[in-house]
C-alpha cells in the first residue's frame, strides 16, 4: 500500500536535511510503529506524507496505492485514504465540528462514489463514532479544538479518523499528554478501526500505547534514518535500555 | 406654470447652450449640477409643502459654504478622488427608464452571481434594469403584506407619501437625529435628497414581519440621496433589513444616504443591512461611493437599538452608524462584517454615545480584506459627564487574506465619568497556512478552507441577521471570497 525508498527531505527555508534517507514498506492490514528521540525526524516524515508545504524532497520516492503521492495535492491525498492524526491539532475558531466534518466527510465520499449523507445521517453518524473515544456528543456544536483540553484534542483526532475511514492511517504522537484513562479509550478506538485493509503508522515516542495497540512491525527512527527495524519486543527493549546504544558515537561515527 | 418656474427653464437653457452641449432633457430629469435653483425644482416635482423647501434650502445653503471652506472630510482612511459636486444629476423621476435592453449588456460576472444566489430572471432584469414587461410577484407580496401592517397600524411607505400623508410625524423628527448641519454628506443629503423609506411603529406594537426595503424597492427606485426614517414609539419592537444580497448595478457614483432611528422609552429597533453596491472592476475603475450617516437615538428609558451590517460592496465605503444612548438603562449595539477585496476601500465603524445612567454599548466589528484592499474599523465610544454607570465592550478582529491588503483600526474613547467600565479588545491575523492544511488534511480543498474559516471568523455577526438574511449573506461571502481567492 506504501513504499517509501530512500526518502531525503529538507527544510525548504534553509535547506538542512532532516530525512536522510527513509525506506519503509507498510501493507494493508499492518501497524506499524515509528520510535525516536525527540529531533529524529518523525514529524517530518508524517507531514511529508500528508503533503505540508515547507519541505523539499531531495531524493527518493513515496508510492501509495500504486501511485506517486508525492504528485497528489494534500487534500487530494486525503480523499484517496490518507490521514494525519496531528501531533498539535489546529484551533479553527467559529468553525463547528458538524460543518468541519460534515464537509469533509461528503468531500472524501463523493470522491469515492459514495452517496453524499444528509444532515440526520450525517448526525447519528458523528453520534455513533464519537462514542467510539468517548467524546461527548455535544460536541457537534462546538468550534474545532477550541478551547478543547490536551486529551478531547487527541481523541477527537481519532474520532475523524473514524468518521473518514481512511486506508492509511499516519498518528503521530497521539498517545502524548493522555492520562493512563485516556491512554485507553483511545487505544480502544484506534484497535477497533483496525481492519484488513487499513494500514496503520503509529509515530510514538513512548512504549506505553503499544502496550495496548499491538504493532505488528517496530522501526526506530534516528537522526533521520531507520536504524532498526524488528517486532514488538524491540519496543520493548527500547523501553528497557532507551535510544542511546543504537545512536552513533563518537568512537563509532556513521561516515556519509 | 409659475414665472419662477418659467425662469428656471429659461436660465437652464440658456446655460446648457451656454456650455456648448445639448442634451434632449427629459421633463423628469433636472440639469446636471447643484445650485439653489436646482433644490427648488427638485422641491417643486415632488410637490413638497413649504417647510420642506425651506428646510432643503438652509441645508443647501451650508453645504455651499463647505464646499467654500473646502471642507470635504478628510480624516478617513481612505484614498479618494476629488468628487466634481456640479458634474452630477440630481434628480431624475423615482420609475427609470430602462437603460438596458437585455441582460447581455450586464457585466457577466454580476449575472454569475446572480444564478448563484439563485435569483429568478425577472428579478435580475430588475435589478440591473433591464427592461422587463412581466409583472413581478414582489408586488402583490407588497400589497398583501401592506394589509397586514395598516392592521396594525404600522406605516411603512415611501418617504414623499409620509410627506404627504403624515406630516406632523416627518416634521417633528426628520432632521431630529442627524441635523441638516452634521457632516458634509448629511448636509447634500438634506438639501437633494430624493425619495426614501418611512416607518413608524405605534406604541405597544411589535411589528408582525421584518420590514424590508427590498419590497418597498419595487415601487420606487432608490436614489443617490436616499432618506430613511424610523420611529418606533414606546414600548413597541421592529426589525428593518436594508439592501439584498444580489450586487445592484447602478450608474450613481456618489450614494450619501442618511438614516435616523427614534427609540422611546422600552421600545427596540434592530437594523440590519446588506450592502453590495457594484464595487468597480478588479484595477479599481468604476465603483460606487457609499458615503453614509446612519444614526438612532434611544430616546427613551430601556429603549434599545442594534445596527447589523454585512458590507462587501462599493469602491470606497465611509459609514459609522450610531447610537446615542439618551435614555437611562438604554442598549446600543453594532455588529459589523466588513469584506473588502480587489482595491476596495472601506473605513467603518461606530459612535456610541452614552448620556443617560446604566447605559450599555457592545461593539463587535470583523474586518476580512483580500486583494489590495484597504479595512479599517473606526469607532468612538464617549461617555458623559452624566452617564454614571455606562459600561461598553469593543471587539474589533481583522483577518487578512494574502500579503497586499491592510487592516487598520482606530478606536476613540472618551471618558468623563470615572464609574464607567469600558473594555476594548482587538485582534489582527491571517488565514493560518496551518489551519488550512488541517482542513485539507481531511480533504477539504483550499477555497472550502478558506470559506469555512472566513465564515467561522464571522460567525457571531451573521448570527445576529434575521434567519433569512443570514443564510443569504452567508452566500454572499462565500461568492465574495470565490472571486477574491480563487
Ligand atoms: N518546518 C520546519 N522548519 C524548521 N525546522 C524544522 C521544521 N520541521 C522540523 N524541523 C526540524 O527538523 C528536526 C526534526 O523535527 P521533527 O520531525 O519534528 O522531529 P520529531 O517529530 O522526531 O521530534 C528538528 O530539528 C526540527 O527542529
Ligand atoms: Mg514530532
Amino acid at each position: 500500500m506504501l513504499e517509501i525508498k530512500n526518502l531525503h527531505v529538507s527544510i525548504e527555508d534553509d535547506g538542512t536535511e532532516i530525512l536522510k534517507g527513509v525506506t519503509l514498506t507498510v501493507n494493508a492490514g499492518e501497524v506499524h510503529a515509528i520510535m525516536g528521540p525527540n529531533g529524529s525526524g518523525k514529524s517530518t516524515l508524517a507531514s511529508v506524507l500528508a503533503g505540508r508545504d515547507g519541505y523539499v524532497v531531495t531524493e527518493g520516492s513515496v508510492i501509495y496505492k500504486g501511485v506517486d503521492l508525492l504528485d497528489m495535492a494534500p487534500d487530494k491525498r486525503a480523499r484517496e485514504g490518507v490521514f494525519l492524526a496531528f501531533q498539535y491539532p489546529v484551533e479553527l475558531p467559529g468553525v463547528s465540528m458538524a460543518n468541519f466534518l460534515r464537509q469533509a466527510v461528503n468531500s472524501v465520499r463523493e470522491h469515492r462514489n459514495q452517496k453524499v449523507l444528509s444532515a440526520m445521517e450525517f448526525l447519528k453518524l458523528m453520534k455513533e463514532k464519537a462514542q467510539l473515544v468517548q467524546l461527548d456528543p455535544s460536541l457537534k456544536q462546538r468550534a474545532v479544538n477550541e478551547g478543547f483540553s490536551g486529551g478531547e484534542k487527541k481523541r477527537n483526532e481519532i474520532f475523524q479518523l473514524a468518521m473518514l475511514e481512511p486506508t492509511l492511517a499516519i498518528l503521530d504522537e497521539t498517545d502524548s499528554g493522555l492520562d493512563i484513562d485516556a491512554l485507553r479509550v483511545v487505544s480502544e478506538g484506534i484497535n477497533s478501526l483496525r481492519s484488513s485493509d487499513r494500514a496503520f503508522v503509529i509515530i510514538t515516542h513512548y512504549q506505553r500505547l503499544l502496550d495496548y495497540v499491538i504493532p505488528d512491525f517496530v522501526h526506530v527512527l534516528v537522526d533521520g534514518r531507520i536504524v532498526e527495524s524488528g517486532g514488538k519486543e524491540l519496543a520493548l527493549k527500547l523501553e528497557d535500555q532507551g535510544y542511546d546504544w543504537l545512536k552513533p558515537t563518537e568512537s563509532d561515527p556513521i561516515t556519509a | 406654470m409659475s414665472s419662477s418656474d418659467t425662469k428656471y427653464l429659461r436660465e437652464v437653457e440658456s446655460s446648457e447652450y451656454e456650455h456648448g452641449f445639448f442634451t434632449d432633457i427629459e421633463a423628469d430629469k433636472a440639469p446636471v449640477g447643484l445650485s439653489e435653483e436646482i433644490v427648488r425644482f427638485i422641491s417643486k416635482k415632488k410637490e413638497e409643502p413649504e417647510w420642506l423647501l425651506e428646510w432643503r434650502l438652509k441645508a443647501f445653503k451650508r453645504f455651499e459654504a463647505l464646499v467654500d471652506e473646502h471642507a470635504t472630510p478628510e480624516w478617513a482612511h481612505l484614498t479618494i478622488k476629488e468628487i466634481d459636486f456640479q458634474s452630477i444629476c440630481y434628480y431624475s423621476a423615482p420609475i427609470q427608464r430602462p437603460s438596458l435592453d437585455s441582460l447581455d449588456e450586464v457585466d457577466p460576472q454580476i449575472i454569475e452571481t446572480f444564478n448563484r444566489l439563485g435569483i429568478p430572471l425577472a428579478e435580475q432584469q430588475r435589478l440591473t434594469g433591464v427592461a422587463v414587461d412581466v409583472i413581478m410577484d414582489s408586488v402583490s407580496v407588497a400589497t398583501t403584506f401592506k394589509a397586514e401592517l395598516a392592521e396594525k397600524g404600522v406605516i411603512f411607505c415611501s418617504f414623499s407619501d409620509a410627506v404627504r400623508d403624515h406630516p406632523d410625524l416627518v416634521k417633528k423628527y426628520m432632521g431630529s437625529v442627524v441635523p441638516y448641519t452634521d457632516n458634509f454628506y448629511a448636509t447634500l443629503n438634506s438639501a437633494v435628497f430624493s425619495d426614501g423609506s418611512f416607518c413608524y411603529i405605534p406604541p405597544g406594537v411589535h411589528c408582525p414581519m421584518e420590514l424590508s426595503t427590498y419590497f418597498r424597492i419595487n415601487e420606487a427606485g432608490t436614489g443617490q440621496f436616499e432618506r430613511t426614517l424610523i420611529i418606533a414609539d414606546e414600548g413597541s419592537y421592529v426589525s428593518y433589513l436594508e439592501g439584498c444580497t444580489a450586487p445592484q448595478r447602478d450608474e450613481h457614483q456618489l450614494h450619501a444616504a442618511v438614516v435616523e432611528i427614534i427609540a422611546h422609552k422600552d421600545a427596540e429597533v434592530k437594523y440590519s443591512t446588506i450592502q453590495n453596491w457594484y464595487p468597480g472592476s478588479e484595477e479599481g475603475v468604476g465603483g460606487v461611493y457609499n458615503f453614509v450617516t446612519k444614526r438612532g437615538i434611544c430616546s427613551g428609558s430601556g429603549s434599545k437599538i442594534s445596527w447589523t451590517q454585512l458590507e462587501t460592496g462599493s469602491a470606497i465605503t465611509w459609514k459609522y452608524p450610531s447610537v446615542i444612548l439618551k435614555g437611562d438603562n438604554s442598549i446600543g449595539e453594532f455588529y459589523s462584517v466588513a469584506f473588502t477585496k480587489g482595491r476596495q476601500q472601506a473605513d467603518t465603524g461606530t459612535k456610541m454615545i452614552h448620556i443617560g445612567k446604566n447605559t450599555r454599548s457592545t461593539i463587535i466589528s470583523k474586518g476580512i480584506s483580500g486583494g489590495r484592499s484597504q479595512n479599517s474599523y473606526r469607532g468612538l465610544v464617549k461617555i458623559q459627564k452624566s452617564a454614571t454607570n455606562a459600561r461598553n465592550f469593543s471587539q474589533c478582529d481583522s483577518m487578512l487574506l494574502g500579503d497586499r491588503s491592510g487592516a487598520h483600526t482606530f478606536p476613540y474613547l472618551e471618558i468623563q465619568n470615572s464609574t464607567a467600565q469600558v473594555e476594548h479588545e482587538a485582534t489582527t491575523s491571517r488565514v493560518g497556512e496551518d489551519q488550512i492544511f488541517y482542513c485539507k488534511q481531511r480533504g477539504i480543498s483550499e477555497i472550502d478552507a478558506i470559506k469555512l474559516i472566513v465564515n467561522g471568523f464571522c460567525k457571531e455577526i451573521l448570527a445576529q441577521l434575521p434567519m433569512e438574511f443570514a443564510v443569504e449573506a452567508q452566500k454572499l461571502l462565500a461568492i465574495e471570497l470565490e472571486s477574491s481567492v480563487g
